[in-house]
């Protein structure tokens, strides 16, 4: 199969992934109003006491993005599942881990992006100091296609299980435990005023690792899940 | 679309499979030439799914290989997969996606056959319903859309998991007569059915799961 053929495939499905995820907007909206949801909850639980929530805001943040994230995982490959399409993709004349990709691009832009665009709002409803709201945009901007990539290979390896939502949680949670502390630490850096390049180097090396591996490992878990 | 010589050979070498400490099925073999018919019989549980997943190379065998043309399937990959269509248990389409986007989906995993995808739906009766959401087509029309999708990629093998479920009666000769027409331009069948296959004309093997 020639480049031109599989790029066709990549755009394709990566076209078919967003009507479908237009065609049912309820699911697309469920992790931002969750994640919204529990960061403007917290003000009210704890009290509006300014300085401990501009202490806390970012872990907050991050949780509630980390949480979010996984809420969604599932449905990466769930309904393909179920219908038979994701066996297509395995029967496919393409690499897998190419379409694994464009799966996984689709996810993000579902529900890692919308996260984005709502961050800087929330992070002034936490009272974070301006140059923490950006580092937290550039934290989100490069963590959240990380919580994707890592969170697919997770779903691949659970999705013929008919109970595998804990199963999820239990394997995928701890991979993301070192992007939640280096962003939640980043953001905390920043609002002291201090730099924050290393972080950020950290946090894109986890992107990169994580861009050449994990589909790789996606598609692997995918052809174990369905034999 | 055939190709010369034994490079379209599939065969089976002494197959086993288990399923939950079960040997469903040993010794299995089988050689299937371009034009010729497979179809495979048993009761339920007899092990035609898992048959059928291990010669699409889904699912691998407890003993014994797949070839095509003299070729491990495992080791043929995606080498091997640009020559078969496999139609499963499971539809293999969204139901939030219209036919046409269905259809569109399907060709671009594999190589595009000749025909358009409004041609292919036509020959499976869907006249018409190209852009209702798959979620409102019957039963019957739903799988009717599933068997297309064999027509818009151009492959030889075509691997049928019970292709006639939820099919009427006009519904399974018009299936009937693409099986023809396939096999009678020199492509290759693996049908597992409940209903006697009719196949006029085409040279069939049927083994029995069962037996």
């Amino acid at each position: 199969m020639n480049s031109d053929s599989l790029t066709r495939a990549y755009t394709l499905l990566l076209k078919r992934d967003l009507i479908l995820a237009i065609r049912r907007r309820a699911e697309m909206l469920n992790p931002l109003l969750f994640f919204v949801l529990v960061t403007s909850l917290f003000p009210l639980g704890i009290g509006a006491y300014p300085e401990l929530l501009e202490t806390i805001g970012p872990g907050i943040i991050w949780v509630a993005a980390l949480l979010a994230a996984m809420l969604s995982l599932d449905g990466i490959f769930r309904s393909d599942f179920e219908d038979g399409t994701l066996e297509q993709f395995l029967l496919s004349s393409h690499p897998v881990s190419v379409l694994v990709l464009a799966k996984v691009l689709a996810h993000w832009l579902i529900t890692g992006l919308p996260l984005l665009l709502v961050a800087p709002l929330l992070g002034i409803l936490l009272g974070l100091p301006a140059d923490a709201i950006r580092t937290l945009l550039l934290t989100l901007l490069l963590g959240t296609p990380v919580l994707s990539l890592l969170g697919a290979v997770g779903v691949a390896l659970t999705v013929g299980l008919r109970k595998g939502g804990m199963i999820l949680s239990l394997l995928v949670l701890p991979l993301y435990v070192p992007l939640l502390i280096f962003a939640a630490n980043a953001v905390d850096t920043a609002a002291a005023g201090l730099p924050v390049t290393a972080h950020l180097s950290f946090i894109s090396a986890l992107l990169v690792l994580a861009l050449s591996l994990s589909p790789l490992a996606t598609a692997a878990a995918l052809r174990i899940s369905l034999s | 679309m055939t190709q010369t010589g034994n490079n379209t050979t599939l065969e089976a070498h002494e197959l086993e499979c288990i399923r939950d400490d079960r040997i469903l099925f040993s010794n299995l073999g089988f050689r299937l030439e371009p034009g010729q018919a497979l179809v495979l019989e048993g009761r339920n549980g007899s092990g035609k799914t898992s048959l059928l997943r291990i010669l699409c190379g889904i699912r691998l065998p407890e003993a014994g290989m797949v070839t095509w043309g003299a070729t491990d399937i495992g080791k043929l990959g995606a080498d091997y997969h640009v020559h078969t269509a496999y139609v499963g248990h499971r539809d293999g389409i969204k139901l939030d996606l219209t036919p046409l986007e269905n259809l569109a989906m399907a060709r671009a995993l594999g190589k595009p056959s000749d025909i358009t995808l409004e041609a292919a739906l036509e020959k499976v009766d869907l006249c018409g319903f190209e852009d209702v959401l798959t979620r409102n087509l019957s039963a019957g029309q739903q799988r009717r859309l599933a068997l297309a999708r064999l027509l818009v990629t151009d492959t030889v093998l075509w691997i049928l998991d019970e292709p006639f479920t939820s099919l009427d009666t006009h519904g399974i000769k018009v299936i009937e007569k693409l099986l023809e027409q396939h096999t009678a331009s020199g492509g290759m069948l693996a049908v597992t059915s409940h209903h006697a296959v009719n196949l006029n004309n085409t040279p069939t093997q049927t083994i029995n799961l069962s037996a």
